[in-house]
């Protein structure tokens, strides 16, 4: 049958990878140009077929000057087919145009070169044909994957930095004019810091989460180290007990807290949020920690306890020192709950003065504030949590995958 | 000897029983009062009749004012006392007012008399009870006597002390279960069970899918792949409010980048309010299907700030495997599906499914995600977003307790069906 034969997928392939990647640099074209263009399929789904065949059937001669040439004719032949106006823009982005034309033909040539590699166009294997479908899926899929988790930041970056006209002129255009001074591109920026107190909101945010981190190390490192190494009657329905609670989530909790800490007088402070982010991290930490102190060795515990240390000498002295990474990935994962806590703050705080950053940036959240204000509050807030993600994430990734299924 | 060891043995063990005990202590106590304590208040308020302005205990206010120069007579003072019950559902029981007086007056009269009484040169008002949103006033008539100086004798000098006993809904030992009823018997409470479960059953197993798919693509090695993995984990680890509002921005109806792009490129002809719109209609060969189109905005969402954590895991289970299998089933003749549905899959089925169950009891509690993308609206309401409608937008505390009651339910028994699957597996 036709789908035995390496011609077919081909076919099939540049047909996809065409549609795929006109689709993208159209996009491309409308965020970077600002103008509307014309998204018109029907021709590349002849053009890229087309390629996918002279690739498969070329590829025994494939060198530099093949690929130049063959990527120069994909060009030709979508310009030619769309009559020379492929996009139906306006004559000034000439230049812009014939570089998108040229991107589109380049992808799509090196798209098939990855999908259709070492494939023939003749009969094909059971495993070849399942290969070719491994490699075709791992390409779109990995393309996909990055674009869909890349576009909301990149929207709200973009977005950030464009003033309320523009925005309301042509929400298409996300181009950002370089020779824009400093000012009025990071306008949003500098009104949140100087008009909207965001300053503090971040101060505060630190405030708390580092609190937290503290607040919850120095409480579960010993109860850690107690359930780990310790024996405690009925250890097991503890242990029980500390996965339970840890799957409590806030929203049950809100209620009560609320009314609590109304009449206690603490809901509006920060001393409040302090009290409350520990207590529902304390479980998690205990949760990883546990596991990490299992795994230490205790002949290590015990030659200590004969030279005559005590359990709270060893902790000091043996455990922590010897955990210290699990120490860190579970600070850091402690520190992003605590950063990205959004429900209690929510609740708790009406003090503009002492509100955290995800506190601060609902309160934007409103008609009467720009748009680009909202999205450089929550770039203001995501920045940190990246910084130290990217600094440390060898830490992070075990932390999360430690006791990440909380969140 | 033997006993002597035993005897050393039981004391070494008291002793660690009570280090264990001193190590947990601090633990215990914070959880208790911040996790335990109030779930327990949760239930206590889940069978009371609370609302938010209960939160505002009732209040006697009490406002003393002076009038000189009565009816000509610069001798006579009046003092009136004005009172107020503050609450509009509670009465106030055994209210007494008192109030100094200088001994430069000298009391002419008092009004109503058979309240109050002077004893020792003090008002003392008992007006027993004052009911809800009633007030009233005592009038005092006093004479200047001839120690009367006129800067010392300040009558305002003296606060008057008021003290009373009021009912608090939150401490009484009254209870309905009304708000149960009301919970339970609401036309929409099968419609927030089923947006529930139907956000809680399509976003878990997308994510846990889409995070499937992802592992399987970073599986293989190449140029830049911790780069990548990453870049992937970003949506799961910045701030839910940073990603939900970047989401309603870039599908926003007016000024919305994706809607704008649609319309330009006629593939609708007007704007969508993807979040705000309840059902859709899709037309698939002549016929109309109304389209959840809201709900499954927040499950896209839902799939697309999960599946990091799910492909973590799977990422990581995956790597723990020994290549060797899969070179001795290429040697057998196995296809490259064949090789992923009969060794990968069965290897991954026990983190999956231990996955899948936890992921569903965070993702049928989680809160912030639809409240920020929706507020609730659009056919999106799930528990516990009806949680917060109930107790802070309608101010019914103890319906909102009532929801959060059920959501605790429901979560109990999930995670007792954890706790059941994950001792099979080591997780």
């Amino acid at each position: 049958m036709f789908w035995q034969y390496g011609l077919f997928y081909s076919i099939f392939s540049g047909c996809i990878w065409g549609v795929f990647w006109q689709i993208f640099f159209t996009v491309v074209g409308i965020l970077t140009l600002g103008t509307p263009l014309n998204l018109e399929l029907s021709q590349i789904m002849i053009i890229g077929p087309l390629a996918g065949i002279i690739f498969i059937k070329s590829q025994k001669f494939l060198s530099l000057k093949f690929h130049l040439f063959a990527i120069i004719a994909i060009s030709f032949m979508i310009f030619t087919s769309h009559l020379g106006d492929p996009y139906q823009a306006k004559d000034e982005n000439q230049l812009i145009i014939v570089l998108l034309i040229f991107f589109t033909s380049s992808f799509i040539w090196v798209s098939l070169n990855h999908s259709l590699y070492n494939l023939k166009p003749g009969k094909l294997s059971k495993h070849d044909i399942e290969s070719f479908y491994i490699k075709f899926m791992w390409g779109i899929g990995l393309i996909v994957l990055i674009l869909i988790t890349l576009i909301p930041f990149y929207i709200m970056i973009m977005t950030s930095l464009k003033n309320q006209q523009s925005l309301i002129l042509n929400p298409l255009d996300l181009s950002v004019n370089l020779n824009t001074d400093f000012k009025t591109l990071f306008n949003s920026y500098i009104e949140l810091f100087t008009n909207f107190n965001f300053h503090l909101f971040l101060i505060n945010s630190f405030i708390v989460s580092c609190t937290t981190v503290i607040i919850t190390l120095f409480f579960s490192i010993p109860g850690a180290y107690a359930l780990a190494r310790l024996r405690i009657p009925n250890k097991k329905i503890f242990s029980a007990a500390v996965i339970l609670i840890y799957l409590i989530p806030s929203i049950v909790l809100i209620i009560p807290l609320y009314t609590i800490f109304s009449y206690m007088g603490l809901r509006n402070s920060l001393f409040g949020l302090m009290l409350v982010y520990p207590a529902t991290t304390i479980p998690v930490a205990l949760y990883m920690l546990r596991g990490y102190f299992s795994a230490l060795s205790s002949e290590i515990d015990d030659a200590a306890l004969i030279d005559g240390l005590s359990r709270v000498q060893i902790i000091l002295k043996i455990a922590i020192p010897l955990s210290k990474p699990a120490i860190v990935s579970v600070g850091l994962y402690v520190f992003m709950i605590a950063w990205n806590e959004f429900l209690i703050a929510f609740m708790f705080l009406d003090d503009p003065n002492i509100f955290t950053l995800s506190r601060g940036i609902m309160s934007l959240n409103s008609s009467e504030i720009p748009q680009q204000h909202l999205m450089a509050g929550a770039v203001i807030a995501t920045i940190p949590v990246m910084v130290i993600f990217l600094y440390l994430e060898k830490f992070l990734i075990s932390g999360l995958s430690a006791g990440g299924v909380k969140g | 000897m033997t006993d002597n060891i035993n005897k050393n043995k039981s004391t070494l063990l008291k002793k660690e029983k009570r280090l264990a005990l001193i190590l947990l202590l601090p633990t215990i106590l914070i959880v208790l009062s911040v996790v335990i304590f109030p779930l327990l208040a949760n239930f206590w308020i889940s069978f009371k009749p609370v609302t938010l302005g209960d939160l505002r205990p009732p209040k006697l206010i009490l406002n003393e004012r002076i009038k000189a120069n009565i009816s000509g007579n610069s001798q006579l003072i009046e003092v009136h006392y004005r009172y107020r019950n503050s609450s509009i559902k509670y009465d106030l029981k055994n209210v007494i007012i008192k109030d100094k007086i200088p001994s430069s007056f000298k009391i002419k009269n008092i009004q109503p008399s058979r309240f109050c009484k002077i004893v020792l040169k003090e008002l003392i008002c008992d007006l027993n009870k004052v009911s809800s949103k009633s007030s009233g006033k005592i009038i005092l008539t006093l004479q200047k006597n001839d120690q009367w100086q006129k800067n010392l004798d300040n009558l305002k000098k003296t606060k008057p002390l008021v003290s009373f006993t009021s009912k608090n809904v939150l401490t009484s030992f009254d209870f309905s279960t009304e708000n149960f009823k009301k919970v339970f018997s609401a036309a929409e409470f099968f419609e927030v069970l089923k947006v529930s479960f139907y956000y809680t059953i399509f976003g878990t197993a997308g994510a846990l899918l889409v995070g499937l798919f992802a592992a399987q693509i970073l599986q293989k090695s190449f140029m830049g792949r911790s780069l990548v993995r990453g870049l992937l984990l970003f949506p799961y680890v910045s701030p839910v409010i940073a990603v939900a509002f970047a989401w309603v921005i870039l599908f926003d109806p007016f000024s919305g980048i994706i809607n704008s792009m649609l319309v330009q490129m006629n593939v609708i002809e007007k704007p969508i309010n993807f979040f705000g719109q309840k059902y859709a209609d899709v037309i698939i060969f002549g016929y109309v299907f109304k389209f959840p189109l809201a709900l499954s905005m927040v499950i896209t969402f839902e799939i697309w700030r999960y599946f990091p954590l799910s492909f973590l895991f799977i990422l990581a289970r995956m790597q723990s495997f020994p290549e060797e299998v899969y070179d001795a089933a290429k040697i057998d003749g196995a296809s490259p599906f064949q090789q992923f549905y009969y060794i990968s899959l069965p290897f991954l089925i026990g983190i999956m499914s231990i996955l899948f169950l936890l992921r569903f009891i965070w993702t049928f509690n989680k809160f912030d995600d639809i409240f920020l993308l929706t507020g609730g609206n659009a056919g999106t309401r799930t528990f516990t977003v009806n949680v917060y409608e109930q107790a802070f937008a309608i101010s019914n505390l103890g319906a909102g307790a009532a929801v959060a009651v059920v959501i605790f339910i429901f979560l109990l028994s999930f995670s007792l069906l954890f706790m059941k699957y994950s001792k099979r597996e080591t997780f």
